[in-house]
């Protein structure tokens, strides 16, 4: 199942922060798997309990410098959701419970146990209403500025308006690091890859936008540890949405990261990625 | 030809430098520039232009339906088809909607079709679309369910007109117990069925082997030509050869005395519409999911929301025609033998067009052009027989 290379030269590349240049990094190869008929890309990689990554609308395509430190501990499995990227798009692919139900498959092949699950944005939400069905296979959950529930009066940015520029500003809090990433996002050799991504997105949460009222009838069910980890300064779902979460979510903690959009695991990485260890580690202490 | 009068019913009085500094006039330009004693006189003042019309001798009027905008102010066409339906005494009544995967509830529209079937006693044709993009963003539908809603509300809808109810339908977005709609249509087995696009190739071919008229949408005639051929082609294939009657072109025409003043005139009110009415971002007139991925490429990469366009650019493309009467049937002439049509579906009033400058364009219309292409079929095709 492993496909190891040395060192990526990217990740160290991209390393401002002095801690990880310590870190062996591991660069999985892209692998396909199989579920129920449904080819779907899969990056894994590390050692220790397996750490499910549920990705958000923008896809999985590339292993990223926090999946990197988190294979340091873990046993990260980041696959690519059907419909996006690499991945096929099966004709009974409509909503996001279908995508739960498509993981929780995925973990029944993988026979996965005390999976610690995390779910950024649309992943996030994808994460909730698995969790909602079955935690079986579940250590804890972890959500991460994500979608399902809708806040009355906490206006979102309509991405769906915005230009492919604007898409990508309204991510970040900082704008010297959104022009990088803009920068980055309009390589001409990434359309077809945005394209597929961002239709089978509209599919999947256009109506209602981003949300299933029927979600938050039923979050109360979730009976594993959650942590909420937001971005002070989300414009896509702002942080009352992780506040409205751990109400809806029996002992649920919330932490919001300052100086942060909607992307935490890319924009304040070392405090992301302490808030999910630190908050891993107390589940452990605590079992 | 068929030559019928195709209204847009835009808010005429809008705002356009506030159109132009929001960026469009679709979706979340506010309606606060809806003045509704101002509004009010444009429905009377368009819904007697089409009963003038009709008294003209076109032989048809269109509506059609966007929502959401101060392009057009026909969000339900139906209400406006009712108030025509009895002043309209000769003329065809059309609706170029309805925007079907919009609806949740399709069988509504095989309701109201039946009833103004019956009202017009079979004058009436029945337009059926998917609605632009810019659609999606105002009424919500999921634009990546669009064909599908679209395909299976047509299947229902004829189901309700060519078998006697009650019958069931079950789809994927539609379900139904009973499918029994009272009034059944007037003209057997249905009101003729039109499907105007802007020229996607899987509808051209889905319209083709239903055997359903094709109405294209503002297009520059040598886009339209390929578009026409590409029907008769798909025709062919279907084992049968296309009427010209099959084929509709949606233009505009305004005509004055010479060239040089009919340009002058038309201008300020035609530039109106191409850059201030019908302009959008590409976000708004391509959610995700509507097209596939291939025609948002094609669609991105022409940039057609971008340019402005000038009258002359308009002309030049054979979008519009505009001249003296004689330059205007020169042009249809030509247009039609090049595209092979035999439905025109002209725009009398457009933009800002006021009303007296309307009418005295709808009365050349139909003083200099009806009569010279009343029994015109396009030429020097190998096209079946006209009716």
């Amino acid at each position: 199942m492993r496909n190891l290379r040395a060192k990526s030269p990217m990740v160290l590349a991209s390393a401002s922060q002095k801690r990880l240049e310590y870190i062996p990094m591991e660069t999985p190869t892209p692998t396909k798997i199989s579920v129920r008929g449904c080819n779907i890309g899969l990056m894994r990689a590390g050692t220790g309990r397996p750490l499910l990554l549920l990705h958000g609308a923008g896809g999985a395509s590339v292993w990223l410098p926090y999946m990197a430190d988190l294979a340091t501990r873990h046993d990260v499995l980041v696959p690519e959701h059907p419909g996006f990227g690499a991945s096929d798009t099966p004709d009974w692919l409509d909503n996001i419970p279908d995508l739960a139900n498509f993981y929780l498959d995925f973990m029944d092949q993988l026979d996965l146990n005390g999976v610690d699950l995390v779910g950024h944005s649309l992943g996030g939400w994808v994460a909730a209403e698995l969790a909602v069905r079955n935690t079986r296979r579940l250590a804890s959950l972890t959500l991460v500025c994500a979608a399902g529930i809708n806040v009355k009066g906490v206006p979102k940015v309509d991405t769906f308006l915005s230009n492919d520029e604007q898409r990508v500003r309204d991510m970040f809090h900082d704008q010297a690091r959104a022009d990088e990433m803009v920068r980055q996002a309009q390589r001409p050799e990434l359309e077809d890859l945005h394209l597929k991504n961002r239709t089978i997105t509209a599919k999947l949460i256009w109506q209602p936008r981003g949300y299933d009222p029927n979600l938050q009838k039923w979050l109360h069910r979730i009976d594993v540890p959650t942590h909420v980890i937001w971005g002070a300064n989300d414009r896509l779902y702002p942080k009352d949405y992780a506040y409205a979460y751990q109400k809806l979510i029996p002992g649920s903690s919330v932490t919001v990261i300052p100086d942060c959009g909607h992307i935490p695991q890319i924009e304040q990485q070392q405090a992301f990625v302490a808030a999910l260890e630190g908050f891993l580690e107390k589940r452990k202490v605590a079992a | 030809m068929k030559i019928f009068n195709f209204h847009l019913m835009p808010y005429r009085h809008a705002d356009l430098d506030a159109i132009e500094k929001h960026g469009t006039s679709w979706v979340t330009y506010s309606n606060s520039d809806y003045d509704p004693q101002k509004g009010a006189e444009l429905y009377h003042e368009y819904l007697d232009q089409m009963e003038f019309a009709d008294r003209l001798g076109f032989d048809g009027v269109c509506l059609n339906e966007h929502h959401q905008t101060a392009y057009g102010m026909m969000p339900i066409p139906g209400v406006l088809a009712g108030a025509l339906a009895r002043s309209v005494k000769k003329a065809k009544l059309a609706i170029l909607g309805r925007a079907l995967p919009l609806l949740n509830n399709p069988l509504v529209v095989a309701e109201e079709y039946a009833m103004l079937d019956n009202l017009t006693r079979g004058r009436f044709i029945a337009g059926f679309v998917r609605g632009i993009g810019a659609e999606y963003h105002a009424i919500g539908v999921n634009p990546a369910q669009s064909q599908e809603r679209f395909a299976e509300a047509h299947d229902m809808i004829i189901q309700a007109w060519t078998k006697p109810g009650p019958t069931q339908f079950v789809g994927k977005h539609y379900h139904f117990n009973y499918v029994n709609t009272w009034p059944r249509p007037y003209q057997t087995p249905h009101p003729p069925i039109w499907i105007p696009s802007q020229g996607s190739a899987s509808t051209i071919r889905w319209a083709a082997q239903m055997k359903y008229t094709y109405a294209q949408t503002l297009a520059p005639i040598a886009v339209v030509a390929k578009f026409f051929q590409l029907y008769r082609d798909e025709a062919e294939k279907a084992g049968y050869t296309a009427s010209p009657d099959q084929l509709a072109w949606s233009n505009t025409i305004y005509i004055a005395e010479t060239d040089a003043k009919a340009m002058r005139e038309a201008k300020p009110h035609m530039e109106a519409l191409a850059n201030k009415f019908l302009k959008m971002p590409t976000e708004m007139l391509l959610p995700p999911g509507y097209s596939n991925i291939d025609s948002i490429k094609r669609i991105r990469a022409a940039k057609v929301t971008g340019k402005p366009q000038t009258i002359e650019d308009l002309v030049r493309a054979g979008v519009i025609m505009i001249g003296s009467p004689n330059t205007v049937r020169e042009k249809l002439a030509e247009y039609q033998d090049l595209a092979g049509f035999n439905t025109s579906l002209t725009k009398t009033q457009f933009g800002t067009l006021p009303d007296d400058m309307t009418r005295a364009n709808m009365e050349a219309v139909a003083q200099e052009i009806l009569p010279h292409f009343r029994n015109r079929l396009p030429q020097g095709q190998k096209q079946a027989a006209a009716e």
